[in-house]
């Protein structure tokens, strides 16, 4: 069995029993990306001379008996590209950031570092995370490793590619609208996206910084708990961050007995694929035979979440990206009439046409006369939506439903319609609107040989329920994606 | 209702923007706007009086530390990020005639 093959946590043991150093294991994931990239294209930045120095750090660290506890000592990790990293280019995977340098390193990714997981390089995206494809990058859309033809979802769709082709067995992610967990559900492969505020979102370049989150993309359950054990917890940089209780590993028992699992019927409607459907209800009766209760129930007002997301993603990010103006980092445009005509020549040049889309959209609902109508409009649906689910969360433990409507689309057939695009979010969104947990993990291939995604969200604060159920399905051996195989 | 977005708003939309579009952009743009709102005003089925604006889902408000240095001077690394930069500062196209 290849290294490669191996999930986070049994690498992790494997180097802290001396069986391998972390630079073989880094190594390893070099000669994969380097074997990978050419079809996936998963990496913006692979950062091979960096990987090997850091991982002999790493070793140095293991030998001199500091990093006993960390069960990732020398595991090597991809790094969306919206995370700052010192010293490493960090684009958001855009033309106007292309040679950005940081001088700083976000919170989560330091946080890895210091428990000793080895960096080998940034993962693409969608630019600026705007997207459910990965075609909205600068530097050319990743490929879904289950069928080249195919995208790997988005935003985090590098992130979620990496993990699923085997370059590395786990990676971050970001997810503002479920840019974590649909990749995930198209790539085969386990994520999660935590409560707001569970993860510091400082040197995370903000989309909309009400939505977003820092979560862990990985091959299964326990090695998703055991990374955002590392990366979790309140930060004086990020006023947003709270104090929270943590260890989510302890939440690893494969045990749903009398776990209520309320399953929205209005999930089930118009839109999403009949394989798809089949293959959720499968696993909602897998785990009902180890003894969880279903209920189904109307969780209501599902189809307003994507409008009220878009208002509020948008006028975020429309005031987030003024930042970007050629003077202090990035791109600044060759030929301008002063400055203004250099700001907007920069921006004008600089973003693609999703991110300028949004960015119009958003500057639009927050001009005077039309901000009440959408922009309060949007947050007054938010806390209608909120308090649906808080109604749910008064009667069950969980939620379960697809993390998408179908399985990944082919490449190119998505960014003409950018609406329908946004309907591929439905059953993502409402969760970063009302800042609950979610994870997406798989749990079976449609008749094209993709993969599915279960999507099982649970109140503010109760990862504990989504991890404790997910891993117990995956405890059933249901679906055992082996991604190496499948490239 | 079918939104109409007119000459002067996607002017005025897109100075707020910052964003200098082509005349085919401005038109694309006016389209994908209508679409939009159009789709966005399904919103208004609901009924939302009485209901507050939901901006943070937690009830976090002032966060505040002692105001303590805990960082160094990065000018000069922050500086290298600069299209432009002279003497510490950044430089940008003169702006006083």
């Amino acid at each position: 069995m290849s290294i490669t093959e191996l999930t986070a946590l049994e690498l992790g043991a494997k180097i802290k029993a001396g069986e391998l150093s972390a630079v073989e294991a880094a190594t390893e994931a070099l000669a994969q990306i380097k074997k990978k990239e050419k079809d996936i294209n998963a990496f913006v930045t692979v950062d091979e001379e960096g990987a090997l120095k850091r991982a002999a750090e790493v070793q140095k660290r293991i030998d001199a008996g500091e990093l006993k506890d960390s069960p990732i000592a020398g595991v090597p990790v991809g790094i969306k590209d919206n995370m700052c990293t010192e010293g490493l280019k960090t684009t958001c995977s855009s033309k106007i950031l292309y040679n950005y340098i940081p001088t700083y390193t976000s919170t989560a990714v330091d946080k890895l570092e210091k428990a000793g997981a080895v960096m080998v390089g940034k993962t693409n995206m969608d630019e600026f995370a705007m997207g459910s494809t990965t075609e909205t990058s600068h530097f050319g859309a990743t490929k879904n490793p289950w069928n080249l033809n195919n995208v790997p979802g988005g935003s985090s769709g590098g992130s979620a590619a990496a993990v699923s082709a085997a370059e590395v067995p786990f990676a971050l992610g970001s997810d503002t609208g479920g840019s974590i967990r649909q990749p995930c559900s198209y790539c085969g492969v386990t994520g999660i996206k935590p409560t707001y505020g569970t993860v510091s979102r400082y040197g995370l370049i903000a989309y909309g910084s009400s939505l977003d989150q820092i979560g862990p993309i990985a091959k299964n359950v326990s090695d998703c708990a055991a990374v955002l054990d590392i990366i979790a917890g309140k930060d004086q940089k990020d006023s947003t961050s709270m104090e929270r209780e943590l260890d989510f590993s302890a939440a690893l028992v494969d045990d749903v007995k009398g776990l209520k699992i309320g399953i929205p019927k209005d999930y089930f409607g118009e839109g999403l694929n009949s394989e798809v459907s089949q293959k959720i209800m499968d696993a909602a009766k897998v785990l009902e035979s180890k003894g969880a209760i279903l209920e189904e129930f109307d969780l209501g007002l599902v189809k307003y979440a994507i409008p009220a997301y878009y208002v509020i993603a948008c006028a975020e990010a429309s005031s987030n990206l003024e930042r970007f103006d050629g003077v202090k980092y990035g791109y600044r445009t060759e030929q301008y009439d002063g400055l203004h005509d250099m700001y907007k020549r920069t921006r004008s040049e600089g973003f693609g046409a999703e991110v300028k889309r949004r960015i119009m959209l958003g500057s639009f609902v927050l001009s005077s006369g039309y901000y009440d109508a959408y922009y309060l409009k949007a947050l007054r649906v938010k806390a209608l939506i909120k308090e649906s689910f808080d109604k749910a969360f008064s009667k069950y433990d969980l939620i379960l439903g697809p993390a998408a409507p179908t399985t990944a689309p082919e490449i190119g057939k998505s960014l003409s319609d950018p609406i329908q695009m946004y309907l591929g979010d439905i059953y993502t969104v409402s969760l970063n609107l009302a800042g609950l947990p979610g994870v997406s993990t798989p749990c079976g291939l449609d008749s094209k040989g993709l993969p599915v995604g279960l999507q099982l969200t649970a109140d503010c604060f109760k990862e504990k329920n989504i991890i404790r159920a997910a891993y117990a399905y995956e405890c059933t051996g249901e679906f055992q994606p082996s991604p190496v195989a499948c490239v | 209702m079918a939104n109409k977005i007119d000459d002067a708003t996607i002017e005025y939309v897109g100075i707020l923007a910052k964003l200098e579009l082509s005349d085919e952009e401005k038109e694309e743009s006016k389209k994908d706007l209508e679409r939009m709102l159009d789709y966005v005003d399904e919103l208004n089925e609901l009924d939302t009086s009485g209901v507050e604006p939901m901006s943070h889902v937690f009830p976090v408000n002032n966060v505040f530390r002692e105001d303590v240095v805990t960082n160094g001077d990065g000018s000069a690394d922050t500086l290298k990020n600069a299209p432009e930069s002279k003497d510490g500062g950044f430089v940008v196209p003169k702006t006083i005639v």
